[in-house]
């Protein structure tokens, strides 16, 4: 393996981390703000609260460590990236920054309004919308040089159907994901009615989610020929991928172990989205830049490649400390025990 | 041109970002130092009240915390969406504490998510105390490790530069430059200063608005006391700053000392204004820049004279300068005597107006944070990497930097109210006395 390698995939490792943590974030946020709105409210709330509430600021850190990462591996990314986001990453930042101190305000320091949990709900689905369309614009077709310098096409952008279908990936994954993983919290929890709730919002959102994933691989086929080649070169990962899809649902339908549920949903998107990566190789964008002149120098990657050999011994053990202790922690979860500062 | 435009734009906005971020920064590295210690003497005296102290403070400070972070999460990204060819250099030399960084903040994040939902969970009180000491470390860490970021743009090194390709970089080298020892432990420091003078800023509103509990005296006393060890350090610690400067940024100690000709013997002009390129008004005592650069009273400082015109930074940070200095030394004093008052049972320490000199000194000692940056920051302009890299040149290319500079303008607008409102109204619905008796009933009650 090439350090060129090592490099995106502990990023792309790390990415995938905060999808996955992030979208159960995001996705608990949505369903309580419609619980709201169909006054179902009280079935989901402590559900939410006492998973969520030990763990935002952890959640925030993955995102932190994949852009802060990028520029470390590939600087070359600062130059392409950086100037073309400036629009939806500042609108994802608000967003993410209204959204974590909303939340610091209402869960330690006093009940809120109603209308700020509906913004709240939104903010969970603009988030990862405004993130996704880096994926479209990693594409190709919307950036190009003008006097050496990246300028991106908002308008072939905006009126682009893959950007769309990302969007609309983002929004349905985040859904999915979250309710799987809050259907198995809430079993654990011995919660039956917001169980029940929340498997059937996994199940609605569950096709809704593998449709504009396919749709997204046809499209490319059109956008980018390149990149679709690849994917189909490694076809039976996606096929791997849909098969555990379809083990999840077949679980939540039949309302049998739902841990197992979300260990197999989180390996469907695990599959995918390595696939995913590793059919974009090469390319961080296409087509002005790839992985191997958007690199960093050998001393400067040796030197990440150890730090986070160290960071990453020092990290794992404190993460198992801080699952063990409220996750999987039955007393907590019941809400049995409380406490809070 | 457009590009003049997106450089002042941008530029606004990193200021703007940084200088609210700094607030909540600042006390995000402090406070759980603070904590930590106020824990620790409760669990040593067997003090309900220190132990209290810390569950309070810990309140607070998770809505502090929660604005830094999402602060800090929009200035790390800025970077790369306003700079992105500095940061496309910096990415190749000095990523490596940037990239430590974030371990540092798993660290601090994931004890202190554990910390704020195990009050009282462990029979050993010791155990509790001990969950902190990792977000203490790992927040002290952040400060540390963005400051190596900020002192290799001072004092870059590490790297060669031959017909514009960076070549002999060593990531090491460049996170040990000679602006690092300095800066670090300036801001580390006055970081603690500061969180410590802020929280005896509260005690002391809360005596002046009335109550009279020991709960108060005994934070007030405690917070004295550190803050006026750090206070110490951060004198010592900014001299030696000063005397980094004379060696490495000759120019921006010069700028802030409206020092214009190299000269021997060289006097400190203390507060003053420039009028047509003269100083008047000023104070000034002999000997004592050449002491401050060079801890010898006739030693020849560098003065404006020797650097290009287009190179000299603005000359309004001596402003700046002098504020910081002077709230450093104002609450040292104010410190000092109160500790040395207290012992002799001196009774004007206790009156009001000495109490408001205490209020005073949270803000003042976040003022001064701020005018130290300001000064750090704009003292090394027109450089973004001094000497290599020009502000001007770093900037990024796309257009609309204003509006975005409206949309954070309104962010933290809002952020800033939403804390402080927050914060009042979490404390004023459960006042120290209503929860100490609380907490007297629910262990069969010796506590007042
Ligand atoms: C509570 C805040 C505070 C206080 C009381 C002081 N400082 Fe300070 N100072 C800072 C907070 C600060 C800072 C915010 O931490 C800075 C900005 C950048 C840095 O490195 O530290 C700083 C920078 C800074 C610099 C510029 C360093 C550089 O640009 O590399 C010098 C020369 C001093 N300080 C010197 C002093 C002296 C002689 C003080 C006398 C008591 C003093 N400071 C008090
Ligand atoms: C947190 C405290 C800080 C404050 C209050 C602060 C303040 C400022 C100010 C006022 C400027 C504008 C100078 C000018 O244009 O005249 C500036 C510029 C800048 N600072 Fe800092 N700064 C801080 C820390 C840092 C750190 C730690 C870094 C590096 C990681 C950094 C990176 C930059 C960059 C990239 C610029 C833009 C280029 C420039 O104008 O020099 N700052 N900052
Ligand atoms: C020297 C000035 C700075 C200090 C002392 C400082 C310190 C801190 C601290 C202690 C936190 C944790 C939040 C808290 O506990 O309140 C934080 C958050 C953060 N800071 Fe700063 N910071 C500084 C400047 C910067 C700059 C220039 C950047 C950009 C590279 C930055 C990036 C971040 C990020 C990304 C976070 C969020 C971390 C998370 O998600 O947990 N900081 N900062």
């Amino acid at each position: 393996m090439t350090l060129e390698i090592i490099g995106i995939t502990v990023l792309w490792l790390f990415l995938f981390g905060y999808v996955i943590i992030a979208s159960i974030d995001f996705g608990a946020g949505f369903f309580n703000a419609y619980s709201l709105l169909t006054n179902k409210n009280h079935i989901l709330i402590k559900i939410i609260q006492r998973y969520l509430s030990p763990v935002w600021e952890v959640t925030n850190v993955f995102l932190v460590f994949f852009f802060v990462g990028m520029i470390g591996f590939f600087p070359k990314t600062a130059f392409y990236y950086g100037t073309t986001l400036l629009i939806p990453a500042s609108l994802a930042l608000i967003l993410l920054a209204v959204r974590g101190s909303y939340y610091a305000f209402e869960t330690y320091g006093s009940r809120g309004h109603k209308g700020y949990a509906f913004a709240y709900g939104m903010s969970g689905l603009l988030i990862p919308a405004a993130l996704s369309v880096s994926l479209a614009i990693s594409e190709g077709g919307f950036v190009s040089l003008v006097d050496g310098a990246p300028v991106l096409h908002y308008r072939e952008l905006f009126y682009s159907p893959l950007t769309w279908s990302i969007v609309f990936l983002a929004i349905t994954s985040v859904l999915y994901i979250s309710a799987v993983f809050l259907t198995w919290y809430a079993k654990h929890a011995g919660d039956e009615e917001a169980t029940i709730l929340m498997r059937k919002y996994a199940l609605i959102w569950a096709f809704p989610t593998m449709i504009t994933a396919f749709g997204i691989i046809v499209e490319l086929r059109a956008h980018n020929p390149e990149h679709y080649e690849n994917i189909v070169d490694i076809w039976w990962a996606f096929l791997l991928s849909g098969l555990l899809f379809i083990g999840t649902f077949w679980l939540i339908w039949s309302k049998r172990q739902y841990a197992l549920a979300f260990c197999m949903l989180v390996a469907q998107f695990f599959i995918a989205f390595l696939g995913y990566g590793w059919s974009h190789r090469p390319y961080l964008l296409y087509p002005h830049l790839t992985l191997y002149d958007g690199f960093t120098n050998e001393a400067m990657a040796t030197a990440l490649i150890i730090a986070f050999i160290l960071g990453f011994l020092l990290l794992l053990p404190s993460l198992y400390l801080l699952l063990r202790l409220f996750l999987f922690n039955k007393e907590y979860v019941t809400g049995k025990k409380n406490h809070h500062v | 041109m457009a590009n003049e435009e997106a450089v002042f734009f941008s530029r606004v906005l990193t200021e703007l970002t940084l200088t609210f971020h700094i607030i909540y920064a600042t006390i995000g590295v402090g406070v759980p130092l603070m904590i930590m210690i106020a824990q620790w003497v409760g669990i040593k005296k067997n003090d309900e009240h220190y132990i209290l102290l810390a569950r309070r403070w810990t309140r607070g400070f998770v809505i502090t915390v929660a604005v830094g972070v999402v602060t800090g999460t929009v200035i790390g990204m800025q970077l790369s969406l306003l700079w992105p060819n500095f940061m496309e250099l910096a990415g190749h030399i000095i990523s490596l504490p940037l990239f430590m960084e974030t371990f540092a903040f798993f660290f601090e994040a994931i004890f202190l998510g554990i910390y704020l939902y195990t009050w009282d969970r462990f029979e050993n009180q010791k155990k509790h105390l001990l969950l902190l000491v990792p977000v203490a470390i790992g927040a002290s860490f952040s400060a540390v490790f963005i400051t190596m970021v900020n002192a290799f743009m001072n004092a870059p090194q590490g790297f060669d530069i031959v017909d514009g390709e960076l070549i002999n970089i060593s990531p090491i080298l460049a996170m040990f430059n000679p602006a690092m020892p300095t800066k670090v432990a300036h801001v580390v420091v006055t970081a603690y200063m500061t969180s410590a003078f802020v929280l005896a800023a509260i005690g002391s509103f809360r005596l002046l608005k009335g109550s009279n509990h020991i709960y108060h005296k005994k934070a007030i006393y405690l917070m004295m006391k550190v803050g006026f060890v750090f206070s110490i350090a951060t004198a010592l610690i900014g001299d030696l700053s000063g005397k980094y400067l004379a060696e490495y940024q000759p120019e921006k100690l010069a700028a802030a000392e409206w020092h214009f000709e190299t000269e021997e013997n060289a006097s400190l002009i203390l507060f003053g204004v420039l009028q047509d390129g003269e100083v008047k008004y000023q104070i000034e005592i002999p000997y004592a820049l050449s002491i401050l650069a060079h801890s010898n009273p006739t030693a020849e400082v560098t003065g404006l004279n020797e650097f290009p015109e287009d190179e000299i930074p603005p000359l309004y940070i001596h402003y700046l300068f002098n504020i910081m200095v002077a709230i450093g030394m104002l609450m040292l004093f104010v410190s000092g005597l109160y500790l040395y008052a207290k012992r002799c049972g001196w009774r004007f320490v206790n009156k009001k107006w000495y109490h408001w000199l205490i209020v005073a000194g949270g803000p003042l000692s976040i003022i001064a944070i701020e005018t130290g940056w300001w000064l750090a920051e704009v003292g090394r302009q027109p450089w973004i990497l001094r000497g290599i890299l020009k502000v001007e040149d770093a900037a990024t290319t796309s257009a609309h930097v204003d509006m975005m500079l409206i949309a954070f303008a309104l962010l933290y607008i809002v952020l800033g109210i939403g804390s402080v409102v927050i914060l009042s109204r979490m404390f004023r619905r459960n006042p120290v006395e209503q929860e100490l008796q609380d907490r007297s009933r629910e262990k069969g009650g010796d506590i007042q």
